[in-house]
C-alpha cells in the first residue's frame, strides 16, 4: 500500500467541506451536511491527504454518509450525498480504508460505488435468499456462488486455506495464506460469516430493542456498543443521564477493559507458547468479571447501560468487591509485567514481529492499542472528553514501534491507567439518580457518538423516525479500519507467527460483520 | 531351486481365510472392552467448538472453563482443534446463514456417536436475531439438539454444569 500523500496546504477544512453543503438541522451533537458529488469527491481527496480521518462510512436506501474526524482540532462531521439513481463515486478508490465499507454498502443496499476498485461481494455470501436486503431487496435463488479470491502469481508460492471453522474458540473467519516457503507473502481475509443483519433489525425498532441489539454487537465490548448507541440516542433526544449514571458507566467501561486486556495479554502470550502468563492473566481476568457481576448482576455488564443512564445502580456490596479486585491485580499484575519483560524466549517472538507502520496505522484511523502502538495517540475519552473523562486524570500511552511487543506494552500501560481510573471513580462516585426516563419524540431526530471501547473508537449514528422509532442506525465497530491492517502487518512474516500477530489485533469478527 | 520358487509364484496359497469369528465370544469380548473403556476413558469428552455467528460473549465464557477456577480439563473433558477428534459439538449463535455449511460440515466430519450442544440465547431460537434475513434461527434447525445451556451468556459454571450432564 502506499503512503499517504503529503497534504496540500489549501486543503478544506473539515469545517470548509461542512459549510459547503446544505446543514442538516437535528443533527446532534455534531454537525451534518448534505453536500454534491464534487464536495464528495474533495472530502475524498481530503482523506487520502491526510488533512481529516475517515471514521465511518455507511449508506441507507438512497443516500450515503461518511463521518470525518479533523483529528487535531478534536472535530467530528457527516457529510451526507444523496443517490437517487443509486450510485455514489467510490471513496475507497482514492482511500483504501474506504473499500471494505463500500462493499458492504453494496451488499446491504444496492447501491454502486463507482470506481470502487474491488468490487466484490463483502457481507453477502449469496446464502440469505435475497440480495440488496436493506435496499430495494430482490429475491435470489440458486448455490452461492463461489469466492474469486486475489490472484497470486510466482514460482513456490503455496497457499494455506484456513477456516471459517478455527481450530480454537475462536469466531469463524477465512484466511487465505500465500506463502513462499514458511514467508508469508499475502494474506487475504474473507469476513462476513457472522452477519446477523442487525442494522436490518435495528429498523423500526424502539429504544429498548436498539439497546438490546447494540449491547450484542460485539460481546466482548457489551459495554462500549451500549454505551455508543446509548449516547447517540440521548444526543439525538435532547436528554442527558444522570451524572452518577454517567460514572457508573465509566467504571463499566474501564471494567470491561480491564477484563479484555488481561485476557488478551494472557493470550497472546499463550500464542508464543509462554502458558504462565496465559494461567495467570486468566486468574486475574475472571477476578474482574466476579467483581462485575457482583456489582452489576451481569459477567459482561450485558444491558446495564441504556439510554437515559444505567439500568442497575451498583450493588451495595459492588463497590467493595471492585476494591478488592483492583488492590488484588495491583499486587499481582507488576510481577507479571516483569516476567514478560524478563522472558527472553517470549521477547524473541514479540519484538519485531508482525509491524504496522505508523503511516499506515494514521491512514487508517486505526484505533485502540494498534493505533496507539503504532504512533496514533487517539483515544475518544481524551479527543472527546466525554463526561465523566474530563473530570478523570490518566494517561494515554504510545509507543512508534508498531509489533507485537508493542501493542503488548500498551495494554499493560493501558491496565495501569484503568486501575486508576476504578480507583478515582469508585472514591468520588457521586449519588443521585441513575436514570433519566425518556418520553418518545415524535418528530424526526438523528444522534451520533463516539466512545473509546477496550479496542478502540465505536461509532454509533441513528435516526429516529417521526413515530419515535429507529429509522436507521449504524454501529460502526473499530475493528473495520483494523482488519485490514492485520493483512498488511503479517508480510514478510513466517505462518507460525500469524497466531501471535492476530490475537495481538483481536479485531471483533461479530462487531465487523454485525 | 527356481523351478520350485516359480511352482509357489504361479500355485495359489495354500492360505486358508479366516474362520468367521465365534458370535457369543465376540459379544462377551465387547462388554468387557467397553467396560474397560469406560473404566479408563469413560469420563472423557473431546469437544470442538463452533461458533455459528454468536457476539462472541459465549466463547470468552466459553473461554473461562480453561482458567484455574473452572479447570475444565479435571473432569475429563478438554477442547479439541478437529471435529475428527471430537465427541461433541458446542455450538453458539443463532447460526448465521454464511456459516450455516460450514456448520453442517463440521458436523459431518464429526465421528459418531456424538453429541451436539447449543449453548446460549441465540443458539436456542435465534434470540434477539430471530427474524433477521441472515440468520436460520437456532441450532436445532439445522443439526440435531441433546442439550441446551440457556443463558446470555451462560455463565461458565452453567456451561460446566450442562457438559457433566453429558458425563453422569
Amino acid at each position: 500500500m502506499s503512503e499517504m500523500r503529503t497534504p496540500v496546504p489549501d486543503a478544506p477544512s473539515l469545517g470548509e467541506l461542512l459549510a459547503a453543503g446544505r446543514a442538516v438541522p437535528g443533527h446532534r451533537p455534531w454537525p451534518r451536511a448534505v453536500v454534491d458529488v464534487d464536495d464528495w469527491g474533495l472530502a475524498a481527496e481530503c482523506l487520502t491527504q491526510g488533512s481529516v480521518t475517515l471514521l465511518g462510512l455507511w449508506g441507507e436506501a438512497e443516500a450515503v454518509h461518511m463521518a470525518l474526524l479533523d483529528e487535531p482540532a478534536a472535530a467530528i462531521g457527516v457529510l451526507s450525498l444523496s443517490c437517487p439513481e443509486g450510485r455514489f463515486p467510490s471513496v475507497g478508490e482514492l482511500h483504501a480504508p474506504a473499500i471494505r465499507l463500500e462493499r458492504a454498502i453494496q451488499d446491504l443496499f444496492g447501491l454502486e460505488a463507482t470506481g470502487l476498485p474491488d468490487a466484490r461481494p463483502w457481507l453477502d455470501h449469496g446464502r440469505w435468499g435475497f440480495r440488496r436486503p436493506l435496499g430495494n431487496a430482490e429475491r435470489a435463488a440458486g448455490a452461492a456462488p463461489p469466492y474469486p479470491f486475489l490472484p497470486v502469481e510466482g514460482e513456490h508460492l503455496h497457499r494455506i486455506p484456513v477456516g471459517p471453522v478455527h481450530a480454537g474458540i475462536i469466531e469463524p473467519g477465512h484466511f487465505r495464506f500465500t506463502a513462499s516457503g514458511e514467508t508469508i507473502v499475502r494474506l487475504e481475509q474473507r469476513l462476513g460469516y457472522v452477519h446477523k443483519g442487525i442494522e436490518g433489525l435495528m429498523t423500526g425498532a424502539d429504544l429498548a430493542r436498539g439497546a438490546e441489539l447494540a449491547g450484542r454487537v460485539s460481546g466482548d465490548s457489551a459495554v462500549a456498543c451500549a454505551l455508543a448507541f446509548a449516547r447517540a440516542a440521548e444526543a439525538a433526544l435532547q436528554v442527558e443521564a444522570p451524572r452518577r449514571a454517567q460514572w457508573l458507566r465509566a467504571l463499566m467501561a474501564e471494567l470491561e477493559r480491564l477484563a479484555n486486556h488481561f485476557g488478551d495479554i494472557g493470550a497472546i502470550c499463550n500464542d508464543a507458547a509462554f502458558s504462565l502468563m496465559h494461567a495467570h492473566c486468566g486468574v486475574l481476568r475472571e477476578q474482574v468479571l466476579r467483581a462485575a457481576d457482583r456489582s452489576f448482576g451481569h459477567r459482561l455488564m450485558r444491558d446495564v447501560v441504556v439510554p437515559g443512564g444505567v439500568a442497575h445502580d451498583l450493588e451495595p456490596q459492588g463497590a467493595a468487591a471492585i476494591a478488592a479486585m483492583i488492590a488484588e491485580a495491583r499486587r499481582r499484575f507488576p510481577p507479571l509485567v516483569e516476567l514478560y519483560d524478563n522472558t527472553a524466549s517470549l521477547q524473541d517472538r514479540t519484538v519485531g514481529t508482525g509491524i504496522l507502520r505508523p503511516a499506515l496505522a494514521r491512514r487508517f484511523g486505526a484505533g485502540g492499542f494498534i493505533g496507539r502502538a503504532s504512533g496514533r495517540g487517539f483515544d475518544a475519552r481524551r479527543a472527546m472528553g466525554y463526561p465523566p473523562y474530563d473530570e478523570l486524570e490518566f494517561l494515554v500511552p504510545g509507543l512508534e514501534a508498531g509489533d507485537v511487543d508493542a501493542r503488548v506494552w500498551i495494554r499493560i500501560r493501558e491496565v495501569e491507567q484503568s486501575l486508576g481510573l476504578v480507583e478515582q471513580i469508585l472514591a468520588r462516585l457521586p449519588g443521585g439518580p441513575v436514570r433519566e426516563e425518556i418520553a418518545t419524540a415524535h418528530a424526526v431526530h438523528e444522534g451520533m457518538a463516539l466512545v473509546e471501547g477496550f479496542r478502540g473508537d465505536v461509532l454509533a449514528w441513528l435516526r429516529f423516525d417521526a413515530s419515535g422509532r429507529i429509522e436507521r442506525c449504524h454501529l460502526r465497530d473499530p475493528s473495520w479500519f483494523q482488519w485490514p491492517l492485520l493483512e498488511a502487518a503479517i508480510e514478510g512474516n513466517i505462518v507460525a507467527d500469524f497466531p501471535l500477530c492476530n490475537k495481538s489485533f483481536n479485531c471483533s469478527y461479530s462487531g465487523h460483520d454485525l | 531351486m527356481r523351478k520350485l520358487l516359480f511352482e509357489i509364484l504361479v500355485k495359489p496359497p495354500l492360505t486358508e481365510d479366516a474362520p468367521a469369528p465365534d458370535e457369543a465370544a465376540v459379544a462377551e469380548l465387547a462388554r468387557a472392552v467397553d467396560q474397560a473403556a469406560r473404566r479408563r476413558l469413560g469420563r472423557s469428552l473431546a469437544i470442538r467448538q463452533v461458533d455459528a455467528g454468536s457476539c462472541n460473549g459465549c466463547e470468552l465464557e466459553i473461554h473461562a472453563l480453561n482458567n484455574a477456577y473452572y479447570d475444565l480439563e479435571r473432569f475429563g473433558i478438554r477442547f479439541v482443534a478437529s471435529p475428527r477428534h471430537a465427541d461433541v459439538l458446542l455450538v453458539t449463535g443463532p447460526v448465521t446463514k454464511n456459516m450455516r455449511e460450514a456448520l453442517e460440515r463440521t458436523w459431518a466430519a464429526t465421528p459418531g456417536p456424538k453429541w451436539v450442544v447449543a449453548a446460549g440465547g441465540c443458539a436456542k431460537d435465534g434470540g434477539c436475531f430471530a427474524g433477521s434475513y441472515a440468520v436460520t434461527g437456532g441450532v436445532a434447525g439445522v443439526l440435531p439438539v441433546d442439550l441446551h445451556i440457556p443463558g446470555c451468556p451462560p455463565r461458565p459454571v452453567e456451561i460446566l454444569r450442562g457438559l457433566l450432564a453429558l458425563l453422569a
